[in-house]
């Protein structure tokens, strides 16, 4: 059963809900933890385990091989992105814009610019307990994160069963990467702080998740400040909201820290157990 | 005219609460960009009339005339993004697995398969309330190419600036170090890295100033929530020395940020005492440093 955790706003408490989640419901099962947000991934700062599994991942890039081509413009013309241009009698390929779609590739008629491999990022898996940590790392200057993102959930879905619990620790937005990482999975918890900026972006993420006919339900974080302008939008719209994580400065600190919260903070223990028993409930559903 | 883009890495570490605050400062002195066009907060602050709109296209999607389809496969087969099925004995195109690179309409042999231009979002030109020019987009839901509506963005900020003959454009940029973020990136004098002292505020700000360095431009930092974890506000200040990045001001942890923004204000309207004196004094270094 896969589970994705994501927000909209930044900042509002992804990764904070995702490794503790983790951590708590591996006391009780085997789970697995996997860190989407390849451009800044977090979770590894909370969740240290053994290393299992290391590897390079590549998108496909063409390359040119100049004593093939005939210079005859195929290429640039069947490129929607601009990645491969002819300058004069030079085919140029721009690999950061390239989609990898190969059309250049398959359609040139001489075979002059072969597919080939180039690194955008590591996957890395890790051992804690009955946590299953894997996280990717887009390499900086690598704009894209989609196919990095595509290439993870392959790796999570190949190596572990379908029944055990796997929890996806989202990026922030709205656009192509939070697809990617939302799109196939089960079920999404949004989490949102209630104030203005995070009930903006919340209601943003949710018309996402809806679009993508996902069921999902919110977590409030930092309860206690701002307003009640997402618990209202909650209960007009009958979106399920699971737990209320107070806010508390202790909370911040242990978190700046890079510690685990709900071991120090009984009200945050109390909190993971709803969602827990709330997630226990949809697998026993799905059966 | 100066550009001063700020970014973060990690999101909520106050990007777009010091930026409105900038802009609230600046006046009719500055054209404000939100750039972060995924999840634009900056109108919530800065209350725009949201004068000018515009549809923005940019990308294309892959569309089936099933009339012509003679269900031979060949489009499903080229396209590496998974983004053809076979439902009820129809081809269809998935519009979010998409990519748009036409490949399939190109080997079409009945030419049954046509290109569509997307419309992935609106701008807005608008003046907010404290007589500054925003300019803002809202991404389609689900909607690609926020990278190049970032550039909108940014260019049409800088068209009305260079127009108006602004002193500055103000940029609020996304978390994240991927297209959005290289895009708001592009063409910046100076730019401003809002961090947190906190395991993942640092790691962030460490990976997004690796892409900074790559546009070679000139960056100082603003430490928010500094007095959180001391020794992580160390760290972060070493940091700073070793990349000879200006250190512009530490920024407490106080709910008045939080309470001013619950009330739609920036934080320099709120708070008429310290921590407006902060902001003032930041921005005084900004406007000094980009002389």
């Amino acid at each position: 059963m896969k589970i994705a955790i994501a927000s909209g706003k930044g900042g509002t408490g992804k990764t904070t809900l995702s490794t503790n989640l983790a951590a708590y419901i591996s006391e009780t099962e085997k789970i697995v933890l996997s860190d989407l947000d390849v451009e800044e991934p977090n979770s590894g700062l909370f969740i240290k385990g053994d290393s299992v599994h290391k590897e390079d991942k590549f998108k496909m890039i063409p390359v040119w091989e100049e004593d093939k081509c005939t210079l005859c413009g195929i290429c640039q013309k069947v490129c929607n992105f601009h990645a491969v241009i002819q300058l004069g009698s030079q085919i140029m390929v721009f690999p950061e814009l390239c989609h990898g779609c190969y059309a250049c590739s398959e359609l040139c008629p001489v075979e002059a610019l072969p597919m080939v491999p180039k690194k955008m990022g590591e996957l890395k898996e890790f051992k804690n307990g009955d946590i299953s940590f894997i996280e990717s790392r887009l390499i900086i200057g690598e704009e894209q994160a989609v196919p990095l993102i595509a290439q993870t959930q392959e790796y999570v879905e190949k190596n572990f069963s379908e029944d055990i619990i796997k929890l996806f620790d989202s990026p922030p937005g709205t656009s192509c990467p939070v697809i990617e990482a939302v799109k196939d999975v089960d079920f999404v918890i949004l989490i949102t702080e209630p104030t203005p900026f995070g009930f903006h972006d919340m209601k943003l993420a949710a018309e996402t998740v809806k679009e993508l006919k996902k069921d999902f339900a919110v977590v409030i974080n930092r309860y206690g400040i701002g307003n009640n302008d997402v618990i209202d939008y909650c209960e007009r719209e009958n979106i399920p909201i699971l737990a209320k994580i107070p806010n508390n400065r202790k909370i911040a600190e242990l978190y700046s820290k890079g510690e685990i919260i709900y071991t120090h903070v009984p009200e945050m223990k109390d909190e993971l157990e709803k969602i827990k028993n709330y997630i226990f409930n949809l697998r026993k559903d799905r059966k | 005219m100066k550009e001063i883009v700020v970014i973060s890495g990690k999101g909520g570490t106050g990007k777009t609460s010091f930026t409105a605050s900038l802009a609230y400062l600046g006046g009719s002195d500055v054209v404000v960009a939100d750039c972060d066009v995924d999840a634009a907060d900056m109108h919530l602050l800065l209350k725009p009339d949201f004068a000018k709109a515009e549809e923005f296209f940019s990308g294309e999607l892959a569309v089936i005339n099933q009339d012509k389809c003679t269900k031979c496969g060949r489009c499903k087969e080229v396209c590496r993004f998974n983004a053809i099925s076979i439902i009820n004995n129809q081809y269809i195109v998935d519009s979010l697995s998409c990519e748009g690179c036409g490949y399939c309409a190109r080997v079409c042999p009945v030419n049954a398969i046509t290109n569509e231009d997307l419309n992935v979002g609106n701008w807005y030109i608008s003046n907010t309330k404290v007589d500054n020019t925003l300019v803002h987009a809202k991404l389609g839901i689900g909607a690609d190419n926020s990278g190049k509506l970032v550039a909108k963005v940014k260019n049409e900020a800088k068209k009305i600036a260079v127009e108006n003959n602004k002193d500055y454009i103000i940029v609020d940029g996304s978390p994240g170090i991927g297209c959005p973020v290289v895009s708001s990136l592009s063409g910046a004098n100076f730019v401003v890295l809002v961090t947190e002292p906190s395991v993942s505020g640092l790691h962030d700000l460490k990976r997004v100033y690796e892409l900074v360095k790559k546009f070679n431009v000139k960056a100082g930092c603003i430490v928010n929530k500094a007095d959180i974890n001391s020794d992580k506000a160390n760290e972060v200040r070493e940091f700073l020395k070793e990349e000879k990045i200006v250190h512009i001001a530490d920024f407490p942890y106080d709910v008045s940020f939080t309470e001013a923004m619950t009330e739609g204000k920036t934080i320099v309207e709120f708070d008429n005492g310290d921590l407006k004196k902060l902001v003032v004094d930041s921005w005084n270094k900004i406007k000094e440093i980009t002389k």
